[in-house]
């Protein structure tokens, strides 16, 4: 009789292991729907086009959107703790023209590329500075810095100017390859920046109190966490990684312009949230906004195949916005109810 | 008087006002030509319209606690709408042929809002993220409308909603001031605009209190949908032509910038109308300012960086709490003044 109740319940015991798992796991669903879907996008576009998922191909989705990455990277730590960083695409622009106008007044690249880093991280400190101690608004204080950086860019130069210096364009034009595969340290640098963000995020206590703040900052105090110095630091890691992508970025086009980047943080913002991210704070992966850097540029590269105009970049990318919000509706839903 | 909720904006835009007029004299001089006003103060009037529509409805929005993105982008799609119908029509000079794009190019923006609505307030999505869709989307699909070229048109009706004068004054201003006046009456005489500030206060409360607040919230996204339609029919009458990707360009956080500067917080609940027309007012006058100074208008964000800055400041709970301990709480008074220096 044992035995015969054990067969019976064996399908209702892998139901439950499931659903413990989902119920354990639900915040890695949006993420993984998001990859499911980022394989769904790369096998249609082969089937479509027969020639899509090719190395040179994916190489290419990894270099033209390494800057974008890292601005990825660096919006999830500020999302995760609950916040949002609007000024992104403008530190990026102010970055890039500083780099290349220090380059082109003959400063070495060993001294321009620690500045805009430190550029990028200042402008960071004063958006974390804001929101912390003076109870700003994230949205409020980053848009200051949003004002601030895109007007200072004007102020560098307003012209684009071209970059002549080697080590700046090595990091574009050097093509390690294996195969037909090849990676530029561009992309190598995001890919660094990406692992290193997960790595922080996972398993630091640093990672860890982000979460704790986003979850419940209340919480996160009383627990004695260091919840100041923690959503201060957030802004000055978006803030570095925006210095970051202005020098990939420089190095991409081979010159700065102080009009790069307008609305790129709202294309960051909807890869993070893409890749699984709730704005609401205290859930998220930094793999997941790779993913969603990568959801994002496979669609901008279908519609270039596709030759559409790239405004159907953007109207695409609202849509699936949509669809993820649906779905990590669902699921907030779900969990809410179980409980 | 200094501690009323309006004091520092007045205060802030009288004080502009008069920083311009010691250095520029002109500037508060005002002309009259054939039954029609001139002059720089007229002209902050005339091109604070736009802005003025869109951070109305940004205003209610607010007040319920959310937050409207697409601003910009329904900005773009409305004067596209109605700039290709123009365009395509037979006889673009024609007034009811004007009349009808208008129409339908508002109408398409209210739906826009009304879109938005249904996703805040139906859907429970967060107000950032429900909007940034529409933020995203609308332009690239005003840039379809117009094929990605900027359409121009040559139509007299048209060139009327920006350009024209009516009773002295420009024909935008008075868009604009009917707007202030209508939103004003149905707010403040009628009990919408408590039941607003209800929702905005404590969302749940309101709903276990018998406050419609579904149709309350979305109310104030299709409001603010139309008159970002209004405002960019008015943009494009400016251009005469339907620029997808600079219509409406920023304007969203200009009007986040304008309600906030007028007093009413971020965090929902109450508003003031008045305080968002004077923080509209505030920023046009300062555009037109940092434009005198023969600033790049390309750089007058940094301008713009500073004043949030300040204004932040200023509204921030731990500087008055220092600003009180400075002063050792003597009076209230003295705390507030000693935060102008910040």
């Amino acid at each position: 009789m044992s035995t015969e109740v054990a067969t019976q319940s064996r399908g209702a015991v892998v139901g439950r292991h499931l659903r413990t798992f989902l119920d354990r796991h639900a915040s890695l669903m949006p993420t993984f729907a998001a990859a499911v879907i980022f394989v769904v996008l790369l096998i249609g576009a082969e089937i479509h086009f027969g020639n899509f998922v090719t190395p040179l191909n994916m190489s290419a989705l990894l270099l033209d959107n390494a800057y974008l990455l890292i601005l990825a990277v660096g919006m999830t730590f500020v999302i995760v703790t609950g916040g949002i960083d609007l000024s992104v695409g403008s530190v990026m622009a102010l970055t890039g023209i500083l780099c290349a106008q220090l380059l082109s007044a003959g400063h070495p690249a060993s001294v321009v590329v620690p500045v805009i880093i430190l550029g990028g991280a200042a402008i960071g400190l004063l958006i974390g500075v804001l929101v912390q101690y003076f109870d700003v608004q994230p949205f409020i204080a980053s848009l200051a810095g949003l004002f601030l950086a895109r007007g200072l860019a004007f102020v560098v130069s307003l012209a684009s100017i071209r970059v002549e210096d080697e080590s700046v364009l090595w990091l574009q034009t050097t093509r390690y390859r294996l195969g037909e595969w090849y990676i530029t340290p561009t992309g190598i640098l995001a890919l660094a920046v990406a692992a290193v963000g997960a790595f922080v995020m996972q398993y630091t206590r640093f990672g860890r109190t982000i979460y704790a703040v986003g979850g419940n900052e209340q919480s996160a105090r009383l627990m004695g966490l260091n919840v100041p110095r923690t959503k201060v630091l957030v802004y000055v890691i978006s803030g570095v990684c925006a210095g970051l992508a202005g020098l990939v970025l420089t190095a991409y086009s081979g010159a700065g312009y102080p009009r790069n980047g307008i609305g790129t943080e709202l294309d960051v913002i909807a890869a993070v949230v893409i890749g699984g991210t709730l704005l609401t704070g205290g859930t998220g992966y930094v793999l997941g906004s790779v993913i969603g850097v990568f959801v994002y540029g496979t669609i901008k590269t279908v519609i270039s195949f596709q030759g559409a105009e790239q405004s159907w970049t953007r109207i695409i990318v609202g849509l699936m916005l949509l669809v993820f919000i649906g779905v990590q509706r669902v699921i907030v839903f779900r969990s809410e109810r179980r409980r | 008087m200094v501690k009323h909720r309006l004091f520092w904006p007045v205060f802030s835009l009288v004080a502009l006002v008069v920083i311009n007029t010691i250095a520029r004299p002109r500037f508060v001089k005002i002309t009259v030509r054939d039954g029609e006003l001139y002059g720089a103060l007229i002209d902050i009037l005339r091109n604070s319209a736009p802005l003025m529509l869109v951070a109305l409805g940004m205003t209610l929005v607010i007040a319920t606690r959310g937050i409207d993105l697409s601003v910009g982008a329904v900005m773009a799609v409305s004067g596209a709408v109605a700039l290709t119908i123009i365009d395509g029509a037979s006889d673009p000079g024609s007034t009811s042929t004007v009349l009808v794009a208008i129409a339908v190019g508002v109408g398409v923006a209210t739906l826009l809002g009304a879109w938005n609505g249904f996703l805040v307030a139906v859907l429970d999505i967060q107000p950032i993220i429900a909007t940034l869709v529409l933020m995203l989307a609308g332009r690239g699909v005003a840039l379809l409308i117009t094929d990605g070229f900027i359409t121009t048109v040559n139509s007299a009706p048209l060139e009327y909603v920006a350009g024209g004068y009516l009773l002295w004054l420009p024909f935008a201003f008075l868009i604009a001031a009917t707007a202030i006046v209508v939103i004003a009456l149905f707010e403040r005489r009628t009990a919408l605009g408590m039941l607003t500030e209800a929702v905005g206060i404590n969302p749940e409360a309101s709903r276990l209190a018998g406050v419609r607040s579904r149709g309350i919230i979305l109310g104030a996204y299709v409001v603010s949908g139309t008159l970002a339609g209004v405002a960019g029919i008015i943009y494009s009458s400016n251009i005469r032509a339907a620029d997808a990707n600079a219509a409406g360009d920023l304007i969203e956080l200009y009007a986040i910038l304008a309600v906030v500067l007028g007093g009413t917080s971020l965090m929902g609940g109450k508003f003031t109308i008045a305080g968002t027309v004077i923080g509209v007012l505030i920023i046009q006058t300062l555009k037109s300012t940092i434009l005198f100074l023969g600033v790049s208008s390309a750089q007058s964000p940094v301008f713009f960086a500073v004043v949030v800055i300040i204004v932040v400041l200023i509204q921030s709970p731990r500087l008055h709490r220092l600003a009180s301990r400075l002063t050792g709480r003597r009076n209230s008074d003295a705390a507030v003044e000693a935060e102008v220096p910040a």
